[in-house]
């Protein structure tokens, strides 16, 4: 089979696979966060953090919960990494210098997982259990809380109360990351991902060399990095690596993890506001620009100029070369299109058509369909800020779901789409403005601007995937980026949970034949446009002197 | 297909609203130059951030001077300045009929009861005061003694002069009115400063225009992609450093006004100040433009059925004789009952034995008696000389009356009366005792009759996806029957002003926004409760006071069209948000290939409209940005078409027009004027 046929066949199985779970997992996502009752075990949690399961939070409280609880993991992981040849399983590494462990210690807490350090060099095997996966998992349920407190924010009315926060992060893993991240785990050790808690062994090569070969409890860590969008993955080489990604299947089994949950949660969503049809059109969007920027990945690497690339039928430096180039090219999308940030291949070596791809990918925001949770509140506000302008053109003043968009509500928004390009573009303009940024270029010219472009990119969105090329385990640069992941993830969540509060205050305006229908094509087709401007308009004039200036010399 | 907007009733232009379709240029440039003042810009941050650009490529231009930056210089300068005309020209339009209104309050003399005189102006509420003919209303009031004529034309433009009288609805009085005759005592009930008429001023000339909550939620979005754009290009001089492709302050300049949505930015305030012009030209005043937008947002509108969907009062449709009677005998016999009969129904009846069967009405039956209508035989007629006695009234007293002479009611009559009840109308008897006995002749069907062309009217607003709801102090199947006929989606029968209050605050606690008229003391709860809530002009000072709109010319359909502007408002700024950030896309490939493609050739490829040079590119960037804003400012004043349709067509067409328009129009004009551009030596 060719490359390019097998290229078809693993896109349209993927597509399959998420057309079919999306309805029984959004249901079920739906029934976890509207449910009465509380598990056993979920009760000896609430004892434990001393909260009170059925008082609801006002949206102040939400919010200062949800940082309490990322500050308190910060650190933890901060601490846990400083002091770790003192504790067991530290497999004999040494405390991570001070910067490093800042920069990790957020980097997981922000569901980012951006890693200026070497894992399976670094981290001994506490560090990587205790703390980076169980990071994994709970900053991928805070993503998760604050969607749900958002459509919550959309579903309710005349109160100010917007769930509880300590409740929708302990049932987002309970009852849904850890179920079906032991399944995936299976699945995983399954196609040969290795899983145990040792240091590794020793081998003695052909040519007589002894060579360390790591090992770990990889396929526990390897699931969660995908399901819950995080992408840190256990050794350096990320999914490139053997004992992570060991064959093509669990490479597309992976994609499938990182796109379930964000795919999933718009039905969630129109399940929770009464209306199944909002949330088909929310996942229309992401899907559309899916699909569009895949294609155009696949296209840009496929045909890719230059001599050696068209001999070697597309471009093929830096690609997973054991799985082919579409399958990268699937995977880059994917990792860039969801917050994750796992990589197989090095987007680096791609053409500057397709690094600047997956370099837009991020830049839409991490919302088609983004980070679990961060994409669908992202896409939720950027639909907002689309039925404002479109809302008055029909002549009404706006209103989303029955929620009126006023001066509040504007601001909120207004404020949302401001803050990852802030983040961005002022952390890149810093970096090339000083020498120690730019001494930690690998490239000059357009491909030195794009990988600190692509750097603060990753981190403001907090995807956390690298262009590589960029030597980032420096102070500068983990200062810098652990600060543009904290702003990047936390203005965003405090801004939506706001805005939530504002939501749920309101009353709700009935539709009529003059209200804007927000789940016909039309108004799909508006909000990708918008989704679109909004990006383009902001990062355009970057983009022509990173991908655009290199790609068209 | 015409639209709610183009019928309006055609009015002759009266002193106070005149129609002026055309723009005032001159006098709104020297306004336009006297707002360059920076502390009134601030309220517009958009202009304002135009205004400090301006500055600095002004100091950089004197201190480095070049074709290419004088040239960019002047052309910021003229974007503020035609920003600024965009709101004096709207402003201007008002400025006219605010002189004429001053004039009359400034020179008015109050006549106290005891003889003093005082100035108008130092009138405080319950003072009362003497008008007689000849004499300027000196304030607000109502009439507490006496009846006089006023003309109002001063207010409203209607020449026909109109009664006020006290007690009763008809007792408010406008100051700046003339009473015509009588004399009449009114009892002041406006603080100085505050009447009708100095609200009508601060109104017409905009000052003190109170921003609106969707305006400000507009500008909130605008100041954001404002501050976007500023950061996007204050951190691209470090990248384009890096680069070697450095930018002078001067282009990077040009490039934030080119991008920060300045269009809009420049017309909102024109928009906003326009909407309530056009209330104004209609002769509808609101006391605030919130009350506008609401206006827009209207779920619910209550009509009054009588004036508004029906002409008032009951008509002779048709004549429907009994077996072995003619049509042409029933309408001779129908006439000659009514000929007397001065009530409105009476009157019809001959109206249409006139129109229908061309039966001249007969002046003077010499000899004939009239028997005119009582409660007790609830019956009406007249005895001719030969005889003959006709009558006409209700069923049961008409049949009665035949059945004692002797005569027999025929089988049918019960049927048709019965059938004329049933479809809300109310059945009239005609019966005659002559030669041949007593006799039932026919059934004359009365009924309201819907005014022409409401039909459609509610069609519109169904399709706009409003209710309407008719109030009515019918019954509730005559109220039925109405609604079915004139196409009302629902009645509130025999409705109390209690009723209606009801039905408002039901209507709110679902959601929806509710609209009605009023004119009465009593419906003043239920237009202060309603979002939008229009007073008739003729109507009592408590209805005006309550309502957040007067209706000059007291046309309770005026309803209907003041919906139709509160869209049209919300309409042009979405359309022309959508067109300013639609232009956005040619504009950054004429600026950015000229910025860079000197260190990277390739960008050049991104130079799709072959410019000619990068200056040329920059300033035909700038010009063009600064002219469309002087394009525009005409469509901003009128307003953009609305075509009552729903929500998804309105939609897609101002996509097509404003979004896809946006994209394409600046392509072509950027493309125009470098050609002009390119001529000037020292840009290409």
């Amino acid at each position: 089979m060719g490359g390019t046929a097998a290229g078809w066949l693993q896109v349209a199985l993927l597509g399959a696979a998420l057309v079919l779970a999306h309805r029984p997992l959004g249901d079920w996502m739906a029934r976890v966060f509207t449910s009465e009752t509380h598990g056993r075990a979920e009760r000896l949690v609430y004892r434990a953090v001393g909260v009170d399961p059925a008082a609801e939070q006002r949206w102040p409280v939400y919010a200062r919960s949800v940082l309490a609880f990322s500050a308190a993991g910060v650190l933890l992981l901060y601490g846990l990494q400083r002091v770790q040849q003192w504790l067991p399983l530290d497999n004999g590494m040494a405390a991570v210098e001070p910067s490093s462990a800042w920069n990790t210690a957020v980097s997981f807490v922000t569901n980012t997982n951006w890693q200026g350090y070497a894992g399976e060099s670094t981290m001994g095997s506490l560090v990587q259990m205790a703390g980076l996966a169980v990071q994994n998992f709970v900053s991928a349920a805070v993503g998760i809380a604050v969607a749900v407190a958002l459509v919550r924010g959309f579903a309710r009315t005349r109160t100010d109360r917007l769930g509880n926060a300590w409740v929708d992060v302990t049932r987002a893993v309970g009852r849904l990351l850890l179920p079906l991240s032991v399944v995936g785990a299976l699945v995983l050790v399954l196609g040969g991902v290795v899983q145990d808690l040792s240091a590794g062994s020793e081998a003695v090569t052909l040519a007589g060399a002894t060579q360390h070969l790591p090992s770990g409890p990889v396929a526990s860590q390897e699931v969660i990095k995908q399901l819950g969008t995080n992408g840190g993955g256990f050794f350096n080489a990320n999914s490139a690596h053997p004992f992570e990604g060991p064959a093509a299947w669990t490479s597309l089994f992976s994609v499938f993890l990182m796109l379930v949950i964000p795919f999933s949660l718009p039905r969630t969503f129109g399940r929770m506001v009464g209306d199944r049809r909002q949330g088909l059109a929310i996942v229309g969007v992401m899907a559309g620009l899916a699909a569009a920027s895949l294609a155009l990945t696949t296209w840009a690497q496929a045909r890719a100029g230059g001599a050696a690339l068209q001999l070697a039928g597309a471009a093929a430096e830096g690609q997973e070369v054991r799985f082919g180039g579409p399958l990268s090219a699937l995977f880059g999308a994917a990792t860039t299109l969801t917050s994750t940030g796992a990589v197989t291949s090095l987007h680096d070596s791609w053409t500057p058509a397709g690094g600047g791809l997956v370099l837009f990918n991020m830049m839409l925001g991490e919302i088609a369909p983004g980070g679990v949770g961060s994409g669908l509140y992202g896409m939720l506000v950027l639909a907002i800020v689309a039925v404002f302008v479109a809302g008055l053109m029909v002549g009404r003043t706006p209103e989303y779901l029955g929620k009126k968009l006023g001066r509040r509500e504007m601001t909120l928004a207004s404020l949302y789409i401001l803050a990852t390009p802030a983040v961005v573009l002022v952390g890149t303009a810093v970096a090339l403005a000083t020498d120690t940024g730019r001494g930690s270029l690998l490239d000059e010219g357009p491909h030195g601007l794009s990988e600190a472009l692509y750097a603060f990119t990753s981190a403001g969105n907090n995807n956390g995937s690298a262009f590589a090329g960029l030597s980032a385990n420096t102070p500068f640069y983990n200062t810098a980026l652990g600060l543009a992941m904290a702003f990047g993830r936390f203005l965003p969540i405090l801004l939506v949970l706001a805005l939530a509060g504002r939501l749920a205050a309101q009353g709700r305006t009935p539709v009529t034949a003059g209200t804007l229908p927000t789940h016909e094509p039309l108004f799909v087709g508006l909000l990708a446009v918008t989704v679109l401007v909004v990006v383009g308009l902001t990062y355009f004039p970057a983009l022509s002197l990173g991908p655009f200036a290199e790609g068209l010399s | 297909m015409t639209t709610a907007l183009d019928r309006a009733p055609v009015r002759t232009p009266g002193p106070r609203a005149p129609r002026r379709s055309r723009i005032e240029w001159g006098p709104a440039l020297a306004g336009a130059v006297r707002k360059l003042d920076p502390r009134a810009l601030v309220r517009q941050p958009v202009v304002f951030v135009v205004w400090v650009g301006s500055v600095f490529s002004t100091v950089l231009a004197v201190l480095d001077p070049s074709v290419f930056g004088w040239l960019v210089t002047v052309w910021l300068w003229l974007t503020v300045l035609f920003a600024n005309t965009a709101e004096a020209v709207a402003e201007g339009r008002g400025k006219a009929q605010a002189a004429t209104l001053r004039k009359a309050r400034t020179t008015t003399v109050a006549h106290l009861l005891d003889g003093t005189e005082v100035a108008a102006a130092d009138l405080r509420p319950g003072v009362r005061v003497v008008v007689t003919a000849g004499q300027v209303v000196p304030g607000d009031g109502d009439v507490v003694e006496g009846i006089a004529s006023v003309d109002e034309s001063a207010v409203t433009g209607e020449s026909a002069p109109v009664i006020r009288e006290s007690g009763g609805d008809r007792s408010a009085v406008t100051g700046g009115t003339t009473v015509l005759s009588d004399r009449i005592v009114v009892e002041i009930t406006s603080r100085p400063g505050e009447t009708f008429v100095d609200r009508m001023i601060a109104l017409v000339e905009g000052a003190q225009r109170q921003r609106t909550p969707n305006e400000i939620a507009l500008d909130i979005l605008l100041s954001a992609l404002t501050i976007a754009f500023l950061l996007a290009v204050v951190t691209l001089q470090p990248l384009a450093l890096y680069s070697g492709a450095g930018q002078s302050v001067t282009v990077l300049i040009a490039l934030v006004v080119c991008l920060i949505p300045t269009t809009i930015g420049a017309l909102l305030s024109a928009i906003g100040i326009a909407g309530m012009d056009r209330l104004v030209q209609r002769n509808v005043l609101a006391t605030s433009g919130r009350a506008v937008e609401a206006a827009g947002d209207v779920d619910t509108l209550l009509l009054d059925k009588t004036g508004t969907i029906t002409f008032g009062n009951r008509q002779a449709a048709e004549f429907v004789p009994a077996a072995g009677v003619t049509e042409e005998e029933m309408a001779d016999a129908a006439q000659l009952a009514s000929l007397a009969d001065e009530t409105p129904e009476g009157r019809s009846v001959v109206v249409l034995a006139k129109t229908r069967y061309g039966l001249r009405g007969r002046d003077d039956l010499p000899g004939a008696v009239f028997v005119p209508f009582t409660a007790q035989t609830r019956m009406s007629g007249v005895d001719l000389p030969d005889g003959r006695q006709l009558r006409k009234g209700a069923a049961g007293a008409v049949t009665a009356w035949v059945r004692a002479l002797g005569g027999v009611v025929p089988p049918g009559v019960g049927e048709v009366v019965d059938g004329v009840s049933a479809s809300g109308g109310t059945p009239l008897v005609l019966a005659e005792d002559g030669p041949g006995g007593a006799r039932v002749l026919g059934v004359v069907h009365l009924k309201d009759v819907v005014k022409d062309g409401m039909r459609e009217r509610f069609a519109e607003l169904r399709r706009m996806g409003i209710r309407t709801v008719m109030i009515t102090g019918d019954n509730e199947r005559t109220a039925r029957a109405i609604a079915a006929e004139a196409g009302i989606d629902d009645v509130l029968a025999e409705a109390t002003p209690e009723d209606k209050l009801a039905l408002i605050r039901r209507e709110q606690e679902g959601g929806r926004l509710v609209a009605m008229t009023g004119d009465g003391t009593n419906d003043a709860p239920a237009l202060a409760q309603a979002d939008v809530g229009v007073a008739m002009n003729t109507g009592t000072t408590a209805a005006k006071e309550a309502g957040n709109m007067v209706d000059l010319d007291s046309d309770p359909t005026k309803l209907i069209e003041i919906v139709a502007i509160g869209k049209q408002l919300l309409v042009t700024r979405g359309s022309l948000t959508t067109f300013s950030i639609a232009n956005d896309l040619a504009k950054y490939f004429a600026i950015v290939p000229a910025m860079f493609a000197g260190a990277f050739p390739g960008l050049d490829a991104l130079n799709v409209m072959r410019l000619a040079s990068p200056e040329s590119a920059i300033l035909s960037a700038v010009v063009f940005n600064a002219l469309v804003i002087v394009a525009l400012v005409p469509l901003a004043l009128r307003g953009v078409r609305y075509r009552p349709a729903s929500a998804e067509a309105v939609l897609r067409r101002n996509l097509l027009v404003y979004g896809v328009g946006g994209v394409v129009a600046p392509f072509a004009g950027i493309k125009l004027v470098d050609l002009l551009v390119s001529l000037v030596p020292g840009i290409a």
